[in-house]
């Protein structure tokens, strides 16, 4: 450390000046020490290693050098940072003691938190759950997203299938073919789904799913019971299909000549033009890309933006009852913003993931055609109950609980003023 | 003279505020005295907004076409999407916050400094829990790094599909940031149980749904990885993570966590989703590369370009573009304006700042031809941008991520800007 110091250009004049930067200087180079230390540490272990074997010398030897060489390169490094000291702030001093911040974690709260999963299993509760179990859970809380068999609806994520097809130009990458750990599902559906309602399934509840979605992409039978215990006998499909990064052999030594200046090609063709069409901006930046819509295959329709395309809803909307609070009625195409995912508003709105609901109040609920409601909006259309706007107030402020066992997947709206708004704002759109 | 002349008409292009006074302020200038010169106007009579009008400034409404904008039928739902920074529109370098690019999981969400929490755990001497006000005391950097989502021209691996800068390179922005380093964190908690450095990991999440979560290598969290609170000298936005984000400078986008609530020492990579199923790399053979973190140097013009039609006459033109690197400095910009066949070193306007975005610019004569402009970066490695054949030759065409490619704007003799690819 201090051999290095020495060998620092110091780019400041004065007095107090160079007193500063110099501690912060020092400070600076620190941060390289725990690299280094460690890399100490390997190194003596190696050359203990090498006086005991030495068949093995030579090799450890190596090891001795490369390390040595790693250590230099970090000091090098930390030298060139501080010297050229380019930061908009000088680099800050990092006390090697600490600064006594913070306060010591409980158990119960890193219990709380630390929930990741590792590939070898690390970190799973114990619980189990089988194939049957689990797709009744998923028809309850995935299917309105992901599709009863994980197939996916309209554009969110399809969980199955895609075998064999990662060397093709549209690799179907899901679960099965493509994830390589078992431990990445189940974390990734314990902390992030049902999405809208995430950090709300049971350990055994999550064991279940998982065994189904392994199920779904025929890698287990029917009868599967997945585990604590056999978790890590499990072998993905595509485990093995991942290497390291490799762009450093790979590209850049090939990718760094000097490049040509002059007659770098004898001609030049266009070979392909952009699939949108112009979209020259008529107000200095609208575009079309907001009014295209998704095909299966990447194809795009084009068209002029016409203002009330886009973004005029609001105004839109106001133009259609003049009575209502302009402003109101642009709170709720904000909030409508929450439920856009997954409802459509407006003329030729379609059935999402959500029903369409145009003409909303005094509309019977569950009645839209053609859409797949849950039991217990089944139950409240043969009721013969009617959307008003007590009734949507209160399934808006709390869907779960106003509709129980609804597959909305919406925790509800707690502001007074959104709800308000939202009402105004769908009793904009009639039939 | 002349150049009045040309503002006036490039506004009337533009259609904002000349078209209030309904003449066209470009014809009367060819022979005519200029009435916005001649007749008092409002705004030389009456006058202005007072102080306080608006407490928070907003861009002023003639520039409400700088703005963000999503493709829709990108993703699912716009709760877990992305939208794309105006960069077509914008100059300098600094990316102001409110049109950066957004990229969510679960959404954006609202989390109060009062109710922010941060834990450092896993193999430290001492696990923490660090309040906002905990993250203040410690001593802080200021750096200006770019920010770039690994699927940023992701669409354009099989070929020319978007129409605008916006789109093609709009997820990234650059800002100034504050915030303390995270190695100051982990020297707080302490790394003796970790023993050798070398092959630890350190795993950070955010606090929203998603939970994001990514594996980050002990060398590069000691090296400059930021947690920051501040952005361009304020607040982060809630949509960039407000109160506590992770800047990893040079890498990609999805790394950079959000909402920050856990930094977990580790002994191997979690293999969370984020870094399996997403933001990993297809090759032709259908093996996929892993780990990817850095993002390679690159550039493109942002104008002209499709949402930048040239909307002057023949003559003085200013062809302009960032230019980025994850490895360091960019050294040296190239400009073709034939699709390849030549080029000319462009200005720098700014020497690079390591793993922050350079502008540059090249000044010259247009002489109304058409044109294939091209940019290509160099950084301080010496990589060169690589085209997209290149790229397509050494890993296929099945990739989403990391496609820096050379980017070709076709300009017609009408100044009308297209993305299209060349041989
Ligand atoms: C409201 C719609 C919705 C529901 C309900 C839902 N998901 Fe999801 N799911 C999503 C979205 C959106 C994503 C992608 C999120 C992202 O990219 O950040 C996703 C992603 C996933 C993924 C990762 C896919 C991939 O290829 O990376 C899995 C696995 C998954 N969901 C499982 C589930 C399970 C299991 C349930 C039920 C417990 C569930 N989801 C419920 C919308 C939903
Ligand atoms: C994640 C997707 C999702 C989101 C977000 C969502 N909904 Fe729903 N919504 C649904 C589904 C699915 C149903 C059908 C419920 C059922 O069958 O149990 C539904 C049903 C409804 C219904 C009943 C319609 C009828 O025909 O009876 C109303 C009203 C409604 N949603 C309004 C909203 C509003 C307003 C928002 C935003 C504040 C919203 N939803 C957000 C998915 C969603």
């Amino acid at each position: 450390m201090s051999k290095s110091l020495s060998q620092i250009v110091l780019p400041v004049a004065g007095g107090t000046a160079l007193a500063l930067s110099v501690a912060l200087v020092v400070a600076n180079l620190d941060y390289g020490q725990n690299k280094i230390s460690s890399l100490e540490g390997r190194l003596e272990q190696a050359s203990v290693r090498a006086d005991d074997a030495a068949g093995k010398a030579r090799e450890e030897a190596a090891v001795t050098a490369e390390l040595e060489a790693k250590i230099a390169e970090i000091q090098a490094d930390a030298r060139v940072r501080a010297a050229s000291n380019s930061g908009l702030t000088e680099y800050a001093p990092n006390k090697e003691s600490g600064y006594g911040l913070g306060r010591k974690a409980r158990t119960e709260e890193i219990a709380a938190w630390d929930i990741d999963v590792l590939p070898d299993g690390r970190g799973l509760p114990q619980g189990r759950g089988d194939v049957f179990t689990g797709e009744e859970v998923f028809a309850e809380k995935c299917a309105s997203c992901h599709g009863d068999f994980a197939e996916g609806v309209d554009n969110w994520p399809v969980l199955a299938g895609g075998f064999d097809t990662l060397a093709d130009k549209d690799p179907v990458k899901t679960v099965g073919s493509y994830w390589p750990h078992l431990s990445t599902v189940w974390d990734y559906v314990h902390r992030s789904m049902p999405f809208g309602e995430a950090q709300t399934l049971t350990p055994d509840e999550t064991y279940a799913i998982v065994a189904y979605i392994l199920y779904s992409n025929d890698l287990v039978d029917d009868e599967f019971e997945l585990s604590h215990e056999n978790f890590s006998d499990f072998e993905m499909y595509n485990k093995v299909g991942f290497l390291i990064d490799d762009r450093p052999e790979r590209e850049y030594a090939k990718w760094s000549n000097d490049p040509c200046m002059e007659n770098c090609k004898p001609s030049v063709e266009i070979t392909m033009r952009a699939t949108f069409l112009d979209v020259t901006p008529e107000n200095g930046g609208e575009s079309v890309m907001n009014d295209a819509k998704a095909d299966d295959t990447p194809t795009f329709v084009a068209k002029a933006a016409t203002p009330d395309a886009t973004g005029g809803g609001a105004e839109a909307a106001a133009t259609k009852s003049p009575a209502v609070d302009p402003a109101l009625l642009a709170s709720g195409e904000k909030v409508f913003k929450k439920c856009k995912a997954c409802h459509a508003v407006g003329e030729g709105a379609k059935n999402k993931s959500g029903p369409q609901l145009n003409g909303l109040i005094g509309r019977p609920m569950g009645a839209v055609e053609g859409f797949k409601y849950s039991r217990v909006f089944v139950a409240a259309h043969g009721e013969g109950r009617i959307w008003d706007e007590t009734a949507l107030t209160e399934f808006l402020a709390k869907p779960k609980s106003y509709m129980k066992g609804t597959k909305m997947s919406f925790s509800g709206l707690k502001k007074e003023e959104d709800l308000a708004a939202i009402k105004a704002y769908l009793k904009s759109f009639g039939e | 003279m002349d150049s009045k002349m040309k503002t006036s008409r490039r506004t009337f292009l533009k259609g904002s505020v000349a078209l209030a006074g309904g003449s066209v302020a470009g014809a009367a200038a060819a022979n005519e005295a200029d009435p916005l010169i001649t007749e008092v106007q409002d705004w030389a009579s009456t006058t202005g907004a007072g102080v306080d009008e608006t407490p928070y400034g907003m861009p002023i409404s003639f520039e409400k076409d700088v703005v963000r904008r999503n493709v829709e039928w990108l993703t699912a739902s716009p709760i877990s999407s992305i939208n794309f920074t105006p960069i077509h529109a914008l100059d300098g370098t600094i990316t102001p916050q409110g049109c950066a690019f957004e990229r969510h999981h679960s959404g954006a969400i609202e989390l109060r400094k009062e109710d922010f929490r941060l834990m450092v755990n896993g193999l430290v001497d001492t696990p923490l829990v660090f309040s906002y006000q905990d993250l203040e005391r410690f001593p802080r950097e200021n750096h200006v790094y770019f920010c770039e989502c690994a699927a940023n021209t992701g669409m354009e691996w099989a070929g020319a599909q978007l129409n605008g800068a916006q789109f093609t390179h709009g997820m990234i922005h650059n800002m100034e940031y504050t915030g303390v380093p995270l190695r100051t964190l982990l020297n707080e908690a302490g790394l003796s149980p970790a023993g050798d450095l070398t092959d630890k990991w350190v795993y950070v999440e955010g606090a929203d749904a998603s939970s994001n979560g990514r594996s980050i290598p002990m060398e590069k969290a000691l090296d400059d990885v930021l947690v920051a609170f501040k952005a361009n000298g304020e607040a982060l936005r809630m949509e960039h993570g407000y109160p506590v984000r992770l800047v990893v400078p040079g890498w990609e986008g999805n790394m950079w966590v959000k909402w920050l609530r856990r930094i977990e020492v580790t002994d191997a990579a979690v293999g969370s989703r984020e870094e399996t199923s997403k933001y990993t790399d297809v090759y032709e053979d259908g093996t996929a590369r892993k780990w990817t973190w850095v993002m390679d140097a690159k550039s493109v013009i942002t104008s002209p370009s499709p949402q930048m039609p040239v909307s002057h006459a023949p003559g003085p033109m200013v062809i302009s573009g960032l230019a980025w690197s994850g490895h360091g400095k960019i050294t040296r910009v190239d400009v073709s304006r034939d699709g390849g066949i030549t080029w000319q070193k462009a200005r720098l306007g700014k020497q690079g700042d390591s793993k922050a975005l350079t502008r540059f610019y090249l000044d010259g004569d247009w002489d109304g031809s058409a044109m294939l402009l091209q940019s290509r970066a160099m950084d301080e490695t010496g990589y060169v941008q690589p085209t997209k054949q290149q790229l397509r030759e050494s890993r296929g065409e099945n990739s989403v991520y990391h496609n820096n490619c050379i980017q070709t704007w076709y300009v017609d003799e009408n100044g009308v800007v297209e993305n299209v690819e060349v041989s």
